[in-house]
């Protein structure tokens, strides 16, 4: 089982596809999200979200603000910049 | 070369000088259209989200949230219309200032004063003209607005809605958006849409996964919202700038196709009557000859 991700962004979707873990920071710390997570709103602050896909190569992006959902193994990270 | 030929061809070259602009800017409207058209494909994941977002929170959680809470009683609004900064793309600036009339009609009829915020230098003359106030004005990107464009006109419109209303005059309870949709290629519909407050259940676009999760909220659901609504704002903005820029290529194009069109049916019926000009100047030349061999003629006949 794989969480499928997507990192959007206003002008774009930047990254999505199928991920084993997904980290990143939100207003009350670190988040680590595993397949099976209970359905979750966060608001993200500046900071890193890793997202380490199936085939063991992890992502890093550095996201100013933003949210993350997380809904039947589905994870959907908006943010407004990413870099 | 007789005066009449010398008018025609000169109408001739200046009708040709403007085809060829007018030719151009329907070919630069033409590649811009499908750039404007992928801008606004782009932008969507991030809308849907947003929106799927914001229909969660406001449906999960009993949080009254002032931008989500209609005024129990507004005394103003605020209406944002999309226009160009450039003409020459026929009526689309018009038909977005017109809808905005009109749905400043229905506005004021509910007992509400109006208060204008405008983007593109169409509108803003129009205002200007008639010496309306205007609150807020934004030109300069109307064909190719950013995301930071958005943002600045979100967040003057998210200021003046936080403000008190019933001390502040630049407060308002409602605001209201008026842009040209974008729907395909030849049809663009300048339509009026409530931004503020939301209306959170969205009949036509119907949420495709079925239920909504009971999510958890991280901090709790009423930061969410404060985070999430202004974001949501310049999303819905930005969007419809987007569609607005795509439209008024559209209609950018379509006005220079008829313009290009027209030069070409002057040139055609300018040829013929320069034809005809010069065909009447030979014709007269040769009678002209004619007449002068024949009055030589005679002339020499008679003096023998």
């Amino acid at each position: 089982m794989a969480l499928n991700v997507e990192l959007v962004s206003p002008t774009q979707q930047v990254w999505s596809g199928q991920a084993v873990m997904v980290s990143a920071r939100t207003t009350d710390g670190d988040l680590g999200i595993l397949p099976g997570h209970t359905p979750l709103f966060g608001v993200l602050v500046d900071g890193a979200v890793s997202i380490k896909g199936v085939d063991g190569t992890t992502k890093e992006f550095n996201v100013q603000g933003g949210f993350l959902s997380v809904s039947n193994n589905r994870v959907s990270i908006l943010t407004e910049s990413v870099n | 070369m007789g005066a009449q030929l010398r008018i025609y061809r000169r109408r001739m070259r200046s009708v040709k000088a403007t085809k060829k602009i007018t030719k151009a800017m329907e070919l630069i409207s033409a590649s811009r259209i499908v750039k404007a058209q992928q801008r606004v494909a782009a932008s969507t994941p991030y809308a849907n989200e947003l929106t799927r977002a914001v229909t969660a929170v406001a449906t999960y959680s009993s949080t009254n949230h002032p931008l989500t809470t209609p005024h129990e009683n507004p005394k103003r609004a605020a209406i944002l219309i999309i226009s160009a900064d450039r003409g020459m793309a026929g009526a689309y600036s018009n038909n977005a200032i017109k809808e905005g009339e009109q749905l400043a009609a229905m506005v004021r009829e509910r007992g509400l004063q109006t208060t204008s915020y405008l983007v593109g230098r169409k509108a803003v003359n129009y205002y200007k003209f008639r010496n309306r106030d205007i609150a807020g004005s934004w030109t300069g990107f109307s064909d190719n607005p950013t995301y930071a464009n958005a943002k600045e006109v979100a967040d003057s419109l998210i200021t003046a809605f936080l403000a008190d209303s019933s001390q502040d005059v630049t407060g308002v309870d409602e605001i209201h958006i008026v842009f040209t949709e974008f729907k395909s290629m030849l049809t663009q519909n300048a339509m009026a849409k409530r931004m503020l407050p939301l209306e959170v259940v969205e009949s036509d676009s119907p949420v495709a996964t079925g239920l909504l999760p009971m999510y958890e909220f991280e901090p709790n659901a009423g930061d969410v919202l404060n985070a999430l609504l202004p974001r949501f704002i310049e999303a819905r903005i930005f969007n419809a700038m987007l569609q607005s820029a795509a439209s008024e290529h559209a209609a950018r194009r379509r006005a220079m196709k008829s313009a290009t069109d027209n030069a070409d049916d002057l040139i055609k019926s300018l040829t013929r009557l320069a034809n005809a000009a010069r065909q009447a100047e030979i014709t007269q030349e040769i009678s002209e000859i004619v007449g002068g061999a024949d009055a030589l003629a005679s002339a020499s006949a008679g003096s023998e």
